[in-house]
């Protein structure tokens, strides 16, 4: 037995030294200052495939959305090449028809997923809004979303990469990715009028145009379609067109106070 | 006797004694309709006409260019109120013409005039565009344009004209109605889409649980001198899904992927002729369709022929209501198989609505579902010969490519995956997921 196991250690010696893949040791480095979560929003398969990537120079150094400046700093300096700037992307949900505003008129007691139930409807009234199952907390990566009390998604401020996972999840498109420095949106997606929409959710974009009229720069925000659309580069982002709103679905400043760590001290101490 | 059939399939509860001797009756007009600019398969039509104008019965209020698509037509006369996204059967919105019925609205008499034309006379072209211009689908549900299906390529020969009389849905009785009530209209229309595909065949598909059907269409057929084959088919689910039905009736099988052409055959179901009959006879639109409305939810149910646009909530008051002391009821377009559950009753009836089934919520039972057990029943019962099981985990999972794989995308959604697993697992429901997924997936690798 012993001859054997030394037969098989010699085997495995010489095996290690003659089979060896030799492998870029500046991609262990890459791969090293990725985030390493797998998360593919870069459009490789992974986070090794990246770095392999990035090492032959067919990816730029930029090439992690989910990173954020510290990353790309990092890669830059495994690789030995210049850094570049980086905007930060974030998700956010334009929609805030949880249970408490929007009417619910039905039971959905189908597969608990938003996919499947899209498909009927969904329980809420509104069409347009969060079905809130949940498929984008269920497809982020980096534990920067959950589900409030109200029934609808949290994207924590502090913790979203941008990656996107949760924006293709949503079967509404009611999550868009926008650069940090954009700081005024309207939290709705129904396009119906006024009065119906007012029926379906207490905070949907009911078309008023108050905000429209309240944006210092004509064109800064439009109404299409029976909502208020932000025109980024024509709109000085500031508080004026919201103090209008009647249904407060235009807000400025909201989304940086949901840290992580505030979302979970608001919870009731039921379910936190 | 040992009647005809197709391999595996299931044995459901068929409930039709509910509606199946009753004769058609005609809805009352509604005082508003709604009517969506996509009730087909295809590309939706843009309107025709403007918030304001005045509009007759059966004037066409949308078209499109596209070739795979069907017009639509005004059910009644009176004022368009709007056109917008409006609340549809089969999820979400669909834009729509919205219209208010004129206070001296009279139903048009279409057969007024007697036959227009000799059918035995038409030519190919003339059948199809006439099908064309009265915006007839295929009535079973799947709505699919018949004036595309009607067209087989030049280089296909379709020997075979076989109608679909199966209604293997329980609680469906519409179709079973009609060829009660109307075979001659049904074999006129029969003719006309011989013509049409050039076909020296007709075969009529028939389940052994409409006696009185078979004889209608048997004597209509005798008094015609019209030598159509009417095919007795042992009664099973989902016997009426395009493929079982000629396996079942031809002992044809059509490829995976392929259409019913590949066969030489050209399927369509018996509301889809008699439509096509009037649409030749009596330049008459499709503008109402008969529609079943049963259940154990539903107080009186009944057969009605329904003007296309009337909400459900009118057609469910016509019925009696809802019964009370219920609890929560599904309300279901089409059949408890296949049918999609509504979240409100503003819906309107599309040229596919073919049932309006109401359940009350504690006829199904909301179990946990549990572990596979490896039984295999489903696959002993699937139509398609898949791995329902299989299929489901990876819908769950959403692992797109192995679904696809695993020819998940052949699975026509009969659902009888579901109806026989012991475990009660959501089999269906997740290859409807899967396959949703794979059509998006899809698309984005065509777009990047």
């Amino acid at each position: 037995m012993g001859g054997l196991g030394l037969t098989f250690a010699g085997f495995l010696a010489i095996a290690d030294k003659k089979l060896r893949v030799v492998e870029d040791p500046t991609v262990e480095k890459v791969l090293d200052a990725l985030p390493g979560t797998n998360c593919g929003a870069c459009g490789y398969a992974g986070c090794h495939q990246l770095a392999e990537k990035m090492v032959g120079r067919e990816a730029p150094v930029d090439a992690c959305p989910a990173g954020g400046q510290e990353v790309v700093d990092a890669v830059a300096a495994a690789l030995g090449v210049e850094s570049v700037k980086t905007a930060r992307q974030l998700a956010v949900l334009h929609c805030r028809g949880g249970n408490a505003e929007a009417v619910r008129r039905a039971t959905y007691r189908g597969e608990p997923t938003c996919t499947a139930a899209n498909m009927t409807g969904g329980e809420k009234s509104c069409l347009y809004g969060c079905l809130g199952l949940g498929e984008c907390v269920a497809a982020c990566a980096f534990g920067a979303m959950d589900m409030d009390e109200n029934g609808l998604p949290v994207i924590f401020y502090d913790k979203c990469v941008g990656c996107g996972a949760c924006v293709t999840a949503c079967p509404r498109n009611l999550i868009e990715l926008h650069p940090e420095e954009q700081k005024l949106f309207v939290y709705c997606k129904n396009h119906d009028k006024g009065p119906l929409a007012k029926k379906d959710c207490t905070a949907a974009c009911i078309g008023c145009t108050l905000c429209v009229r309240g944006c210092e720069v004509k064109g800064g925000i439009t109404m299409q379609n029976n909502l208020a659309v932000i025109d980024y580069e024509l709109c000085p982002q500031d508080e004026t067109p919201t103090v209008k709103c009647p249904t407060k679905c235009i807000l400025f400043d909201d989304e940086q106070k949901m840290t992580k760590e505030y979302f979970y001290s608001t919870l009731s101490k039921k379910t936190g | 006797m040992n009647l005809k059939t197709f391999k595996r399939g299931i044995h459901p509860a068929y409930h039709k004694e509910l509606s199946a001797s009753l004769p058609v009756e005609r809805a009352a007009v509604p005082k508003q309709v709604v009517i969506p600019l996509r009730q087909h398969i295809g590309a939706p039509c843009e309107p025709l006409v403007k918030r304001g104008d005045l509009v007759e019965e059966g004037q066409i209020i949308g078209d499109a260019k596209s070739f795979v698509t069907a017009p639509v037509h005004s059910s009644v006369a009176g004022k368009v109120k709007s056109i917008g996204p409006m609340p549809f059967s089969g999820g979400g919105k669909v834009n729509s013409v919205v219209i208010d019925t004129a206070e001296d609205f009279l139903p048009k008499d279409w057969t007024a005039g007697g036959e227009a034309v000799d059918i035995d006379s038409l030519t190919p072209e003339a059948v199809r565009s006439a099908v064309r211009a009265a915006g007839i689908i295929g009535m079973g549900g799947a709505a699919f344009p018949t004036s595309v299906k009607i067209s087989p390529p030049k280089d296909v020969p379709v020997d075979t004209v076989l109608i679909n009389g199966c209604e293997c849905e329980p609680y469906l009785s519409a179709d079973h109605r009609k060829m009660v009530e109307s075979p001659v209209d049904l074999l006129k229309g029969v003719k006309a889409i011989m013509r049409s595909v050039g076909a020296t065949r007709a075969v009529i598909g028939v389940e052994d649980n409409k006696r009185d059907a078979i004889d209608a269409v048997k004597n209509a057929a005798a008094s015609m001198n019209f030598a159509v084959e009417i095919v007795e088919l042992e009664t099973k689910y989902p016997q009426g899904a395009e493929k079982m039905l000629i396996k079942a009736a031809l002992d044809r099988t059509v490829p995976v992927g392929k259409l019913p052409f590949e066969v030489g055959v050209v399927v369509n179901n018996v509301g889809t002729a008699i439509a096509i009959y009037q649409a030749l006879a009596y330049k008459k639109p499709l503008i109402e369709r008969v529609v079943t409305i049963s259940g154990n939810g539903i107080t009186t149910p009944k057969n009605l022929k329904i003007r296309i646009g009337t909400p459900f909530a009118d057609i469910i008051e016509q019925c009696g209501g809802l019964k009370s002391g219920l609890g929560e009821m599904l309300i279901i377009n089409g059949g408890p198989m296949m049918g999609i559950t509504q979240s409100t009753l503003d819906v309107p009836v599309t040229k596919g609505t073919s049932g309006i089934t109401c359940l009350a919520a504690t006829t199904i039972k909301p179990t946990k579902y549990d572990h596979c057990i490896r039984c295999a029943s489903c696959i002993d019962v699937c139509p398609m010969g898949l791995m329902p099981l299989k299929l489901g985990d990876m819908g769950r999972m959403s692992l797109i490519e192995k679904f696809n794989e695993w020819a998940g995308l052949s699975c026509m959604e009969c659902g009888c995956c579901s109806f026989v697993c012991p475990s009660k697992r959501p089999l269906v429901q997740w290859i409807r997921l899967a396959k949703i997924r794979a059509r998006e997936a899809a698309e984005l690798a065509k777009a990047s």
